[in-house]
């Protein structure tokens, strides 16, 4: 997995590309709760994510409650359809911010 | 078609991508929609990360192997996994309640909603943990 993050006022939208299994939730969870901590909106956009498993879900459900908790956002851009296929199976889409 | 292949990996978080290789290579050779064969690299990569997170739970590193085995026969696939790491209580594999929305406890589930069935089989040949998956497919 690699990762890009980009600035614009009070966003800041990380890029994430390759597969997230759970070698690299770790990785993942470094870059973006930081972030969210920060009380900045973050965009996660997964158009190249080609894989995600329940490790990387879990990426996404704790970004999201520590977003709440901050009173800001996690919102999921550009998903991919393998990985909204994932998002789907675990009953997520109403609860995620998928955009 | 016929097929039977299996391949062990050291039993660590770094093995989880040479398990999906492993799985897309037999699924290749498998006339199967692309979605279908997608769906079951998930299930398999998420029964060998329970493998890794819970059979060798609190263990750092170790040189342990998981052996995992597909095998087809007409239409009855059959994905059989062999470890070494604490022995599993069946009627505690459980996963989380999908309303209880928290990290973790969705693999299992992942498991159950791909595959068709999921048995712990005893009789394994030096091995402590026997997972069989089958699927119709």
């Amino acid at each position: 997995m690699s990762y890009k993050v980009t600035d614009e006022g009070n966003i800041s939208t990380v890029f994430l590309n390759g597969e997230i299994d759970m070698d690299v939730t770790e990785k993942a969870k470094e870059v973006i709760l930081p972030i969210v901590e920060s009380g900045k909106e973050v965009h996660l956009n997964l158009k190249d994510v080609s894989y995600m498993d329940s490790s990387g879900i879990s990426v996404l459900i704790e970004s999201h409650q520590k977003a709440l908790e901050k009173n800001t956002k996690v919102v999921i851009k550009e998903v991919s359809k393998s990985v909204l296929k994932v998002i789907m199976m675990a009953k997520l889409e109403q609860i995620l911010n998928l955009e | 078609m016929n097929l039977s292949e299996s391949k062990d990996f050291v039993v660590s978080t770094s093995s989880l991508k040479d398990v999906r290789v492993f799985c897309r290579e037999i699924f290749e050779k498998i006339n199967l929609p692309q979605e279908q064969k997608d769906e079951l690299v998930l299930a398999i990569a998420e029964a060998a990360q329970n493998i890794v997170k819970h059979g060798y739970k609190g263990v750092e590193e170790t040189a342990d192997r998981m052996e995992i085995k597909i095998s087809l026969k007409d239409k009855d696939l059959e994905i059989g996994f062999f470890d070494k790491g604490k022995a599993v209580v069946p009627e505690n594999v459980k996963h989380r309640k999908l309303d209880d929305i928290k990290p973790g406890g969705l693999g299992t589930f992942f498991i159950k909603q791909i595959m068709d069935n999921a048995v712990f089989k005893k009789d394994q040949s030096g091995w402590v943990n026997h997972l069989i998956l089958t699927k119709k497919i």
